[in-house]
């Protein structure tokens, strides 16, 4: 029989959590649903309207263009985080001197803010100042616009992404390939097989569950996107990089359509939700393996 | 064997290559902060220029209330990662040690909690940001975040294996359960507690989202918010912002160099395992 005491113990102990995700999570996201089905513009009382927000968002070009922008972007940047978190990795976990401070390099722009991020690269692409545009006319070549030519400002969005993100998702490849077994790789040498197809045959194949983690943890967190955009185009020009959240954002504090921005958020968290499942889904199935 | 030699050359080089693309950018950075106004924009740029200075720095210190940014982020990211610590700490603790009625219940609802990011409740969080008269409050930067299921799991997850008969021994000479806590278990946590006090104090003194919510007056700026609303969007005053910059990210890089191990392993156990 336990005592009182130690029944009453971890209720008290989680009340502090539970109060705040209470607070703080389950309810707005609850209210944030209710909110879909009002009008409201943060001030005044809220009007329920039914379904007016979502038949307004279905026909939304804005707001669709935002969100297939959104999906391209991360249609972009994904493969590219997970090409250079895996090249990264390859290339820490051959025999290399100073291994350590190669890793602490390559990880270090993930410790950045992405605000600091956005406006380093912001300095450094400037189009008349800029020392990139500078290096490329020494090359004989016309300045380029990055951040001014839609198309030129989505390429250094993704490619800044890809270089604040690959160094976190780096560290889990490399603790996946170091968990292959040694034994394979000698089989294979001996066999005569090149670097590529030890990679190829070997290495891919095994980093199977780490590889899909990846690809769902960086969707996760590319599809979310705003501060380094902030800081880098503000979303521009004219509107080229402006991706789900900042329209969210834009569309209930500038715009006071909180009803309507909710409505839109409902739709940036069932993508989200989903992908989270499938996190689940591969997080028990990774460990079971590990096992 | 030359062949070797040679694909030995050629990964080096190739780390020389990725090194430059990880560090030019910030180094640049750096080193443009210390350039006086008028060279800033000099053609052809230098890495050093002619007479690097503070002038940059002085400038921020004298123009905006950057002190008074600095210090309100140094106190909210060292209150809200006590905090965090404590509440995931006491959380996570009792997930592993304890079996009560609710519990796959409340640890479902943790689960949960990683599927509701900011970005999606910014409208009704802010709502009640201001009904629990947190707005424009350093506290309301401090509370509302200060619970996170990524602590929760990696607390839970450090103690698991670690034996109950530690529990079992305290019982049985009268201690009470929280004094088995504090006296016997919580001292047993201080790598994961390390842990969690680097990746809540860099979340923190990063974090963008959360004081663009919740603060409006400047008085209550944080660095990331103060660099973000300082930069327009076609005109940036770039003297005194790559100064900020810069000082902004040295607590960070201190924070790297120092404790480096840790912050990679405990990315590992965090991200891997979840």
């Amino acid at each position: 029989m336990k005592s009182l005491e130690r029944k009453l113990f971890p209720y008290l102990m989680l009340l502090p959590m539970v109060i705040i995700f209470g607070v703080f999570l389950f309810y707005p996201a609850l209210n944030g649903f209710k909110i879909s089905f009002m009008k409201w513009d943060g001030i005044n009382a809220q009007e329920f309207i039914g379904l007016k927000n979502y038949v307004k968002l279905l026909k939304d070009k804005t707001f669709w263009r935002a969100f297939t922008r959104t999906i391209a972007f991360t249609a972009m940047a994904v493969p590219g985080i997970y090409v250079a978190a895996m090249g990264l990795a390859l290339v820490l976990t051959r025999e290399i001197r100073g291994s350590n401070f190669f890793r602490a390099v390559f990880y270090w722009p993930t410790m950045i803010s992405s605000i600091v991020v956005g406006l380093s690269w912001r300095f450094l692409l400037g189009e008349d100042f800029g020392v990139i545009n500078y290096v490329i006319t020494t090359l004989g070549r016309s300045p380029v616009k990055w951040l001014t030519d839609p198309r030129a400002a989505m390429g250094v969005v993704v490619f800044v992404t890809v270089w604040s993100l690959a160094g976190y998702y780096m560290v889990m490849f490399v603790a996946g390939i170091k968990a292959i077994s040694q034994d394979y790789y000698e089989a294979a040498q001996i066999d005569g097989a090149t670097f590529w197809q030890q990679f190829w045959y070997i290495t891919l194949p095994l980093l199977k569950a780490t590889s899909l983690l990846v690809l769902v943890l960086s969707t996760v967190t590319v599809i979310k996107t705003y501060p380094l955009v902030f800081a880098l185009t503000k979303g521009g020009p004219a509107g080229a990089t402006k991706f789900m959240v900042q329209a969210i954002q834009e569309t209930g504090f500038e715009k006071s359509q909180m009803g309507y921005a909710c409505a839109m958020a409902m739709i940036l968290f069932a993508v989200l939700a989903v992908l989270t499942m499938v996190q689940f889904k591969l997080n028990k199935g990774g460990s079971q393996n590990e096992d | 064997m030359k062949t070797k030699r040679l694909a030995h050359a050629g990964l080096y080089l190739l780390l020389g290559i990725l090194c430059f693309i990880f560090l030019m950018p910030i180094v640049w950075v750096v080193f443009s902060s210390f350039k006086p106004a008028g060279e800033l924009f000099a053609w052809p740029p230098s890495l050093i220029g002619k007479n690097p200075g503070l002038d940059n720095y002085i400038l921020a210190l004298e123009e905006g209330d950057f002190v008074r940014y600095f210090v309100n982020t140094v106190m909210v990211s060292l209150i809200a990662t006590l905090l965090t610590v404590v509440v995931n700490v006491m959380a996570g603790y009792v997930f592993a040690k304890y079996h009560f009625r609710g519990e796959r219940l409340l640890f479902g609802m943790v689960m949960v909690t990683l599927m509701i990011p900011l970005e999606v409740i910014m409208i009704p969080i802010f709502k009640v940001i201001v009904a629990t008269k947190l707005y424009d409050s350093l506290w309301g930067l401090i509370i509302p975040a200060v619970a996170s299921p990524t602590a929760v799991f990696l607390v839970r997850q450090y103690y698991v294996p670690i034996p109950n008969e530690l529990m079992e021994a305290a019982r049985i000479d009268g201690a009470s359960e929280l004094q088995i806590f504090l006296r016997v278990m919580l001292p047993l946590a201080k790598p994961v507690v390390s842990v969690l006090c680097i990746f809540s104090f860099m979340w923190r003194w990063n974090d963008y989202l959360w004081p663009k919510l919740v603060i409006n007056n400047k008085r209550n700026y944080t660095l990331q918010l103060a660099l973000a609303n300082f930069s327009g969007e076609y005109s940036v005053d770039w003297n005194s912002l790559l100064a900020m910059s810069v000082i902004s990210m040295i607590p960070v890089l201190i924070v790297f160099v120092t404790l480096q191990k840790y912050i990679i392993g405990g990315m590992t156990a965090g991200g891997v395992k979840g």
